[in-house]
């Protein structure tokens, strides 16, 4: 760690972590309400579960986010960051708001359009951490030295902040309320999110390889310009049946299925960076996470997602467990994955020593990878009978999840290793083992740590 | 590829074309917008009790169990058609009386069935409830879904 300020990203990580507990906690009992469907029902319905479950993800992504770039930010801009009070004002803004969220919801207290349920006051607090990070963030960045990697990163931070005003706008017709709702939620995850995604996977395979920076930020370039040109237009995918024109099945269809290569590329670029890269860093954990989190979001967003994107196959697909399938694996490459990585990057930096549990840690990977990937499989098999059984033959909705029972059973033993995974990873990175501390070796000499 | 593609052309072709997008975008948002309030939507006045009843729905946060057009959870029926499987899409009264009929026996306490919470909605609210149901039900989806199951 070269500059004091960086050690704010600490007790962004921390909270991400206890949130990311909570959010695979949320997880594993919905997943068991689906084998066991009167368990809770009456005290914590399946609802109240399922908005901790993808409210609590999202915090936490987007707090390792922000921690990823008070981490980086001095690095890149070669300066301290601008006010490290402020960034501790934003982080118990985020974090009063969001357990203030998660509070009202075991009440009956929230909004009820899908992911955006937080009380009013909430979304008002996001609004106002997102405004203090942009400023204190701009301001470092200006005042210092310009990399291509601040700058797409600032770019995806800035834009998804002003999406964020959509989630304030709910148009009383249904149809309008969702094309602005995706102006969120498809432009935060397959727009913006991928540029943050892509700057921070730069960074890292910078730090990690130490391959040319002018190679790795033209990558960068590359990477972001593919992702935009596909995501913004690809946003018609999600218009194809809620009552918008029918010229979306043909602009969605064509653009989201471009939306694969910004992902095939990541991967692409993940291992041919690390190929070509002549630094033997010790921090293997950090390694495998980056390379696993582009090579997951290339099959989890990109193939699982090309998938079902053809509005064709979309017509009899959409709204079944294949959408379940496809949302976890990406959203655990591409997101969770990469903060992971992250994590385990800068921890032993913050932590102030060499990198330690790297067994244990590349072990949960494994674990929480297996299970993401099983899950995943199941559901498709699941999804796959449903299309048939509900969408073909025209069989109802509730004798059709009866036949699907051992695909939830599967489903709760795959989330049960990914929750597995998730304490070991978290006791990895908080718990120094003795015997698993690696000093470094006599390889190349990271520049800058 | 090298030779020709220097980062600051990359950079260059990165916001210029992102640009590019966006508006057309927006144009194409613009249009769709007016199609949704003059065509697709239009088949049903959007009145105030439809608005509320979209409230109602929002307030118990259906959408985390059930689909609406193919959206939410996917825990329970989807409910965007709903009406049309219940056969009262034109008549709002039955539409009322079998919704509330519905809520009102739920949860089922069947063991080993997915259960429905127990809302606490006035009739006035309730009556809403099925008029927003209709309204979303005669919205032009194109087609979709493929048959009444939903």
């Amino acid at each position: 760690m070269k500059y004091a300020s960086q050690k704010v990203a600490y007790a962004y990580f921390l909270c991400a972590m206890a949130l990311f507990g909570i959010q695979v906690a949320g997880g594993l009992l919905a997943g068991w309400i689906y084998v066991s469907p009167n368990f809770l029902s009456e005290l914590l319905p399946f609802n109240i579960i399922r908005m901790i479950h993808t409210n609590a993800l999202i915090v936490w992504l987007l707090l390792g986010f922000f921690g990823a770039a008070y981490f980086l930010i001095p690095e890149e801009s070669e300066r301290e960051i601008y006010s490290v009070k402020l960034a501790y004002i934003q982080l118990i803004l985020l974090m009063v708001g969001t357990l203030g969220a998660v509070g009202s919801y075991l009440v009956g207290i929230h909004g009820g359009r899908e992911f955006l349920e937080q009380p009013l006051w909430v979304k008002f607090g996001i609004l106002v951490a997102a405004l203090i990070f942009l400023f204190n963030i701009s301001m470092t960045v200006l005042a210092g030295r310009k990399t291509a990697i601040t700058n797409v990163l600032l770019m995806g931070l800035w834009l998804l902040s002003l999406l964020w005003v959509f989630a304030f706008i709910n148009p009383d017709n249904l149809s309008l309320d969702k094309m602005y709702w995706w102006f969120v939620v498809h432009l935060w995850v397959e727009a913006t999110w991928e540029l943050v995604m892509a700057s921070i996977l730069a960074f890292l395979l910078l730090k990690l390889t130490g391959v040319d920076r002018e190679v790795v930020e033209k990558w960068l370039y590359v990477i972001v310009a593919t992702a935009l040109f596909s995501g913004i237009l690809g946003t018609g995918h999600h218009f194809y049946w809620i009552g918008l024109p029918g010229y979306w099945q043909w602009v969605g269809s064509i653009f989201s299925t471009f939306e694969v290569i910004p992902f095939f590329l990541m991967m692409s670029f993940a291992f041919v960076m690390v190929w070509k890269g002549r630094r033997n860093h010790p921090n293997k954990a950090a390694l495998l996470w980056s390379l696993g989190s582009s090579t997951v979001a290339f099959f989890g967003a990109g193939v699982w997602g090309f998938l079902h994107t053809l509005h064709g196959v979309n017509f009899y697909s959409h709204g079944t467990q294949i959408t379940a399938a496809h949302g976890h694996l990406s959203f655990y490459g591409a997101y969770v994955a990469l903060n992971l990585a992250m994590f385990s990057y800068a921890f032993p930096m913050l932590r102030g020593r060499a990198p330690y549990n790297q067994v244990l840690n590349m072990a949960s990977f494994w674990l929480m990878t297996g299970g993401m990937a099983f899950m995943t499989f199941v559901l498709t098999f699941a999804g796959t009978i449903q299309t048939h059984l509900q969408r073909v033959v025209g069989d109802y909705y509730m004798d059709v999840q009866d036949a699907l029972t051992l695909f939830y059973v599967m489903r709760f033993g795959a989330g049960f290793a990914v929750v597995l995974g998730a304490l070991v990873f978290i006791y990895a990175m908080l718990v120094v083992r003795k015997s698993e501390v690696i000093t470094p070796g006599d390889a190349t000499q990271v520049a800058g740590e | 590829m090298s030779e020709f593609l220097t980062k600051s052309r990359a950079r260059n072709i990165f916001y210029g074309g992102s640009l590019f997008f966006v508006v057309i975008f927006v144009v194409l948002t613009i249009q769709s917008h007016r199609y949704v309030v003059t065509t697709s939507t239009a088949g049903m006045p959007l009145t105030e009790e439809v608005a509320l009843g979209k409230h109602v729905w929002e307030r118990h946060s259906c959408i985390n169990c059930h689909t609406l057009h193919g959206e939410g959870a996917y825990f329970a029926p989807e409910v965007g058609n709903v009406m049309t499987r219940w056969g009262v899409l034109d008549d709002p009264e039955a539409a009322f009386e079998v919704l509330k009929g519905w809520m009102e026996a739920q949860p089922s306490g069947v063991e080993g069935r997915r259960q429905m919470p127990r809302f606490e909605i006035t009739d006035k609210e309730m009556r809403a409830l099925s008029e927003f149901l209709r309204w979303a039900d005669q919205t032009d989806t194109q087609g979709w879904p493929p048959n009444d199951a939903g």
